[in-house]
Formats: C-alpha cells, structure tokens, sequence
C-alpha cells in the first residue's frame, strides 16, 4: 500500500492503494468515479478511456504508480453541465443505446478533436477503433464528432 | 377513438398516495432516483399524486411517469413513457421518467426478450395515460358542475369551451386522485398522436453522456464487498478443490469459499441455465485486490458424468441430456456432417418432394454452417445481493426480472414478497441477461457473507462462461423444372445442442413440393437466447441459398422472391405459413425502390435479403465495394414493417444497430473449443466490429401503416448476414457457406 496524490478533474485527492492498482480501480473503487467504465481490462475495447495529461489512455492498464502529478480528467470532470461541444453533439444526435461504452468513446472523441479540430474520416475511423461498441452506434458516432468539429470551443 | 375495457389488475390504479418533496415513489432505486435536469429540479412540486401504478402528477402540472420493463438500449425507457403521455395528453417536456422496479401487480411483462415491449404493452399504456386523463376529466366535470362530455384537454389543461374556463392538471391532480378507475376508456384516434411518431431524445441521455451511475456494475453501498467467481477452465469439468493457501493472506481477502449454484433436484426453468453448478469465490475489500487473488487461486477438477435431467419450458417439460467429455470444434464439424447425411426428424411435409426432384432437371444443393458465439454484452456480468435470513434485496441489470425472483425464492426458501428486485440500466442484454444464476450466486455469497456484495465476473469468465448462441448447420436442395420454375425444395438443418429450423415459415406455402426435417447433438457447451435465437441462423443460410436458386434460375433474386410470395398471396400451399406475405412483399418492394436495385454500377456489388421474425419484416440491400483490394460495406438500405412506429429515430438507431451486429457477426463472431476449452476470452482473440469497418452509411425506411406496433430489438439482425454473403458473392466470385466470413485475424479486412 502507498499514498498517492492525484490530480483528478482538477482537485488533488488523496488515495492509499497498491501502487500496481490500475488507475481505472482506483476511480471506480476509492473515489466513487464509476463513470469510467470495465469492459475487458486489457485495453481492447476503449470503455475505460480517461485523459492523463491531455492524452487518451486505458486506464485498464495505467498503474496509479505511473501516474505521478499529470493531470486526470475523466468524463465527470470533461465538462460542468455535460456542454463539452462532445457531449452535446452526442446529445444532439441521441447516439446512444445502452450508453456502456459512450464514455470511453466521448473521452477518445474529446482527445482527438482537442489535437485534430477538424479530422478526415480516415483519421476518425483510425482513432476510434479502438473503442468497442457492441450495439453497433458507430455511424452515430461519427456524425456527432462531425457536428463537434464544427462548433468552435473544441 | 377505441373503446377498450380496462381489464388488468385492479391494484394498479392504488389510489392517491400523497406524497410530499421530490417525488421519490415506493421501494425506488437510489441509482434511478439521480437529479432531474436542472430545469425539472426548478419546478418539483410541493406534492405528487400517483393515479395510478404507471404515473403521478405533481401539485404545478410535472408529470412522472414509470417506465415498467428493464432498459437495455432498445430505449423502451422513452418509447413507453411516450406511449403514456400520449394518452394522458401532456407536454413531453413536462415529464420525468423513472424505472419502475418489479411489481407483478402494477405491471405487465416486465421483460427484455423478443422484441415483445411495445407490442405486448401497447394497449396497457395506453390504458395507463387515458384512464388518468378520463379520471382528470371526471374530476373537472364535478369541479365545475358540467357534464364530461364537454371537457377537452390539451396539453395538461382541462378547457370547458363553453364556459371559457381552463385549469391546469397539476391543479386538479389530487381530485382527480380520488375519482374511481372507469370501467372503459376511449383511447385516442391514432392520427391526432401528438407525441407518438415523434423523435423524442432519450431519457437518460444527459445521465449517460456525464458518467451517472446507471448500470449494475455502478452499485455502491456502504459496507459493500466484492465477490468474483472462479469457475472450471473447460466444459465437462466440475469443481472439485480448491487451495486457497496462497489466496488468504493477500490484502483486502475477505474470504474464500465453495458455492452450489442450484441443489441436487432442482428442476431447471428454462432461464436456470448454469453450466459450472460448483464455484469457488473470493471475496474482499476491492476490486483489484480480488482480481489478484482471483489469478492465485488453485483449483482442482474432475470430469463431469453423462447426465439427464427434466427441465421446464414455460410448463412443457423436456429431458436435457448433458454428455461427458471434453468436446472440440474440429469434432463438432464431424458429428454435424454425419447428422447432415442421414435423415432427420420430419417436421413438414408438402406434395412429393422426391418424385418433384427426380424430375427436376436442375438441382442446386448447398450446406451452411455457423459457429457458437458469445453474447459479450459491454457490461459483464454483475450483481449487487444484500442477502438476510429473512429478506434479499438484489440490484443490477437483467432481462426477466419476475421469473428470476421465482427462482430466487426456491433457492433461498424465501417468500417472493420478501425478494425485492431493482433493476438498473443494462449495458447490453441481447438474450445473456435472460438467466438466473448469478442472481442466485450474488444472493448466496451475501448470505454466506452477512453483508451487501457486489458480485462481478471478468471479461474472461463472462466470455468463457457458457450460454452461447449454439453452433449449426443447415443443407439446402432445390429443384427447378425447364421453365425455371422451382418445383421442390428440402430443407435439413441441425445445431448443437439445437436446432434452428422454423419448418413453417417462408418459402414454406410457395412451393408445392417442400420438406424440412432437423436434428441435433447433444454437448455439455451451454447455450441460450441469444438475439434473434435461431432465426439468427435460419435466415443467413436460407437468404444465402434463394440467391443461389435465383441466379440458377435466371433470375433477379428480388423478382424471384417475390414471385415467390405471390404464389402465397394468391394460392398458398398449405394452411401453416408463419408469414403475412403482402407484408413481406412489401418490405421487398420499398427496399428494392430505395436502394434504387436496377441502377447497376459495376464497382458496387449487391447483395439481398428479408425475413420476418417477432412479428416484423426487413428487407435489407448491403453494397460492398473494393478498397485495396479488401471488400469494404458502403451501404445498407433497410426496409421496415414493424407497424406504428412510436419513435422514429430511436427505431432507426435500433435498427443501425441490428444490422452493425449481424455484419461484425456474419465476418468475425465465432467461438471454437479444444478439449472443452474456449480458445478465446477476451476481445485480443475474440473479435469484434469496430469503427472502420461498418458501413458508411446506413438507409433505414419504415412502411407506413396502422397496425399495432410490433418490435425492433431482433428483426434486422437475422437477414443481414445473408446480404453480407450474398454481396460477398457478387464481390469476390466465391460463395460464403462458413461463418464468420473473413477469418484472417492479421488484416482489417473492410479498411
């Protein structure tokens, strides 16, 4: 067991685990951040997707050891009231169906609109592929990163 | 305007329980109960008055209303309320939605499964929003001394037009809460639908795209352990020790024990489905300390003997032999073909099928196969139990809520009313959520625990688990006379432990000379529902197999199929055909009209397919094109007949998603075996459709009409795979008999 020192969506919180705990249990575990999802723990399906340092990373495989003071932002902290331009245009377009996945694939969405405001099919389809959606919303998906390019504070 | 008796329950329309502050109702789930957006906190009303068990108005006209069945992306959570709303005759904007928990008494069928929400519950809602109406009209009339019949409402407002006087519903709720429940209602015409027809968001959408605590693996609770299971590494092995030397000393370990699923006797129902019936579990403090100790643990097993045991379907009981063994893939494939070569049980029979094919002067015969698949819901497995001598209260996602708690009730020696079941959101039910067993598992290690637990099951054992869409086959015959008229047709389809053949269904009725006969192979793999259960085979073999017929014949397999239709139209063979065949005709005929099917381009290559299954009819075209050299989906054009639609976009994103799934299923989905091992548990090995890979675009029409809605969960998975296989023809030049389709794992095939 360690102390460690996290910066998460922009509050230092303070969590005494294994230091081998990946991030994501020590989200949904000992902070009660259950937004951030399980999927397969082996970073293939993207459910647990969180921001470490502007980066989207597996938190599946991310040990809180290796995080360090890097700033975490999860989808809680991604906006105050759900109006990341990512978020409405998920809301927008009603992408979702069962939602499980929506997180991670917003979280990866939000990255890579944050590096590439305005990216071609080709680079969408390349980054969003590792982000599993077994109901099968990918079109929505993509529609709604379309509309989010478009607005302007991405 | 229909006038329809109010017939259910009678304990569904409590009266006025009161209730002051934010409208929490009775028994309500802490995870359903999360803040109404911020413009509904601003009006909560000082007091809700419930009308009923679907709906309670608030003091200043906010409306809540229950949504009965489990949510799982269908969206019946909004549809369902819609269909109230409608009735009640309110603004959508002045309604919060609330999951119902199980409640035998208040609410119907409260299932996932089928594709049977809307269609079974149809006229219930409806009954639910016109009574509440009926009884705010009443109460109006008395209010202001005039006769019902000249209250109109709009809106959520009462109006007496001859007296020019309004008042709000909110303002008459608790009145109305009093006048008794009307021996009939007059539902509403269906062409002055306001809300009905409309694209209302999502409920939850706000709560899903912020990381609310929707789902079952989201439960928390003071002093809540976590609980995961270590089950046998193969079929045909039973538990048979464990050694936890090195498990209990690891930090956080709470505990490490042997559970019994079911007892010795038991007589299954058919959602007791349980493979491993012996688990070991570990129990701790958090969930990577138990996932660590989950990987130390030792266990012993042993063979499992042949058994036979009496299961319950519904009231039909059946002999449910289980083999010994470790079974292979490569064996399957052997047993399958044998099976395929000899005869099997006949389950119809028209004309001479024999004589027919010995005059034919062109017989095609093809042979289908397809693998077992694994459900791989996004959310895996899960429960919450808090577990007394006396009580259980159990938290999570599943599909069949009141037969489970029958079975909980026995396992536990538990009245059913002392069992109370919420149900959070689903991620993904698709048939696996329909079962028992890990209700049953939560509900026992919290006994044994004394405490809440949160049993959760990995990836690797929610994939390796059982309760798998089983494996099949199926030989097609088809004979055509000179005039390339097809003038018999042998169907003979098989599956393990299964079989997927529907004897009656189309072409069924359209050919005078028709037999379908079927088999199947017991196995120790278990299976279950799984979306769209054997029509999911059915379809992709059959659809696969006309095109073939259709191209020996000269002929467009759209004008094939429905020149075969209108022989059921006009002159049906036999009486028994599980199809309407104008309607399928006319799923043919708005997809053949908006793929715009005549217009040949030669880089885009067409496949075809319709079925009808759970009461709707698709018809889809699939365009494939070649991108270096790799055959790559474009488009889907979908064609619909599943009735009144009450949501037009949440029906088209549901759709979307049917045919997503059965394109990543027809290329990809399989599970294999060796030695009653699955040689995949996790999405590294076990592949599964991703962003570059499903169309570019996906076209989804529905045929307008007035029958009484019928679903969207199954419908346009089946037939999908068939236009995959089909377009993969006229693509590649190579029939596709063997799924999945692309198994080279190396490449992305569709990039």
């Amino acid at each position: 067991m360690a102390t460690f020192n996290l910066n998460i969506n922009g509050k230092i919180q303070e969590v005494e685990v294994d230091p081998s705990t990946p991030i994501l249990w020590v989200l949904r575990d000992q902070l009660n951040l259950v937004g951030t999802k399980y999927g397969c723990g082996i970073a293939q399906c993207g459910s647990c997707t969180i921001h470490v340092g502007g980066i989207a990373v597996h938190s599946c495989q991310l040990t809180v050891s290796a995080v360090g003071n890097q700033e975490i932002i999860t989808i809680e902290g991604l906006s105050e009231n759900g109006d990341h331009p990512v978020q409405k245009a998920w809301l927008e377009h009603d992408v979702y169906q069962c939602g499980y996945c929506q997180p991670g694939q917003i979280m990866t969405a939000a990255a890579l609109l944050k590096n590439n405001p305005n990216p071609s099919d080709e680079v969408i389809d390349a980054t969003m592929n590792g982000n599993i959606c077994r109901c099968g919303t990918y079109t929505r998906i993509k529609k709604a990163i379309k509309t989010a390019a478009k607005s302007e504070n991405v | 305007m229909t006038l329809v008796k109010t017939t259910y329950n009678r304990r569904s329309f409590l009266k006025s329980s009161v209730l002051a502050g934010g409208g929490i109702m009775l028994g309500f789930s802490w995870l359903a109960s999360c803040k109404p957006t911020p413009e509904q906190i601003m009006k909560m009303p000082k007091e809700w008055f419930k009308l009923n068990g679907y709906l309670k108005i608030g003091d200043n006209g906010l409306v809540t209303i229950m949504s009965p069945n489990p949510e799982g992306g269908q969206n019946v959570k909004t549809s369902m309320p819609m269909i109230v709303a409608e009735e009640l005759d309110i603004d959508w904007k002045e309604v919060i939605v609330e999951q119902a928990p199980l409640d035998t008494d208040a609410f119907t069928r409260q299932f996932i499964g089928g594709s049977q929400a809307i269609r079974r519950s149809w006229e219930p809602l409806r009954m639910a929003g016109a009574a509440a109406r009926h009884m705010l009209r009443q109460a109006a009339s008395q209010t202001w001394q005039v006769p019902i019949e000249e209250i109109t409402t709009e809106a959520g407002v009462l109006h007496h037009k001859d007296s020019d006087r309004s008042i709000g519903y909110g303002e008459l709720a608790s009145a109305a809460a009093q006048i008794p429940v009307p021996e009939e209602i007059e539902l509403k015409d269906i062409n002055d639908f306001k809300i009905i027809g409309t694209s209302c968001k999502n409920v939850d959408g706000l709560k899903i795209v912020t990381g609310k605590p929707l789902f079952g693996f989201d439960t928390d609770r003071e002093g809540m352990l976590i609980a995961m299971i270590v089950h046998p590494p193969a079929f045909g092995l039973k538990l048979k020790s464990v050694d936890d030397s090195a498990v209990r000393n690891m930090p956080g370990i709470k505990d490490i024990f042997t559970i019994k699923v079911f007892n010795d006797g038991y007589e299954k129902a058919f959602f007791d489905t349980r493979t491993f019936n012996e688990l070991a579990v570990i129990v701790g403090n958090s969930t990577w300390e138990v996932m660590n100790a989950k990987k130390a643990l030792k266990i012993e097993c042993e063979p499992i003997e042949s058994t036979t045991e009496t299961r319950d379907r519904f009231g039909n009981k059946w002999e449910q032999h289980t083999p010994a063994g470790l079974e292979s893939t490569t064996d399957h494939h052997t047993q399958m073909e044998e099976m395929a070569a000899n005869s099997g049980e006949v389950r119809r029979k028209d004309g001479d099928p024999e004589a027919a094919f010995k005059r034919a002067v062109k017989i095609v015969e093809s042979t289908f196969t397809a693998p077992f698949l694994a459900h791989n819901c996004m959310e895996p497995m899960n429960f919450f139990a808090d577990v007394t001598d006396e009580k259980a209260e159990l938290i999570g996602p599943l599909q069949k809520p009141e037969l489970t708690e029958q079975t909980l009730s026995v396992r536990l020696g538990l009245p059913i009313e002392n069992i109370d079941i919420q149900m959070t959101r689903l991620g993904g039910g698709y048939g696996r959520r329909s079962y028992a067993h890990w209700l049953v598992e939560a509900a026992l290690i919290s006994q044994k625990m004394n405490a809440p637990i949160k049993l959760i099951y990995t990836r690797e054992d929610d994939m390796t688990d059982g309760i798998y869409r089983p494996a099949y086959h199926a030989k097609f015959r088809a004979g055509l006379d000179s005039e390339n008229n097809l003038i018999a047709f042998h169907v003979k389809a098989g599956g393990i432990p299964e079989s997927p053949l529907a004897a009656n269904r189309f072409p069924a009725g359209t050919i005078d000379n028709y037999l379908a006969e079927d088999w199947t192979i017991d196995s120790n793999l278990t299976v279950g529902s799984f979306r769209a259960p054997r029509s999911n085979f059915m379809a992709s073999s059959e659809q696969s197999f006309l095109d073939e017929v259709a191209e020996a014949a000269g002929k467009d397999p759209i004008d094939f199929r429905l020149e075969l239709l209108d022989r059921a139209i006009k002159n049906p063979v036999g009486e028994n055909n599980d199809y309407e065949a104008g309607r399928y005709a006319g799923v043919l005929n708005l997809v053949k009209e908006k793929s715009n099917w005549g217009n040949k381009d030669s880089n885009v290559y067409r496949g075809v397919s319709a079925y009808f299954c759970h009461n709707s009819y698709a018809a889809q075209v699939l365009d494939m094109v070649i991108n270096n050299g790799q055959p790559m989906v474009q488009k889907v054009t979908c064609a619909l007949d599943c009735g009144i639609i009450i949501n037009p976009d949440a029906a088209t994103n549901l759709a979307e998603g049917g045919i997503v799934d059965g394109i990543g299923n027809a290329l990809y989905g399989e599970l294999t075996f060796k030695d009653g091992v699955p040689e995949k548990n996790n999405f590294d090995t076990y592949r599964m459709i991703r962003m570059s890979e499903v169309p570019r675009e996906i076209d989804v029409h529905f045929v307008q009409n007035d029958i009484d809605p019928t679903g969207l969960g199954e419908p346009t998975f089946p037939p999908i795979f068939a236009a995959v296989a089909n377009a993969l023809y006229k693509a590649t030049g190579r029939r596709h008999y063997r799924q999945p389709f692309i198994t080279d794992k190396t490449t992305l095939a569709l990039s």
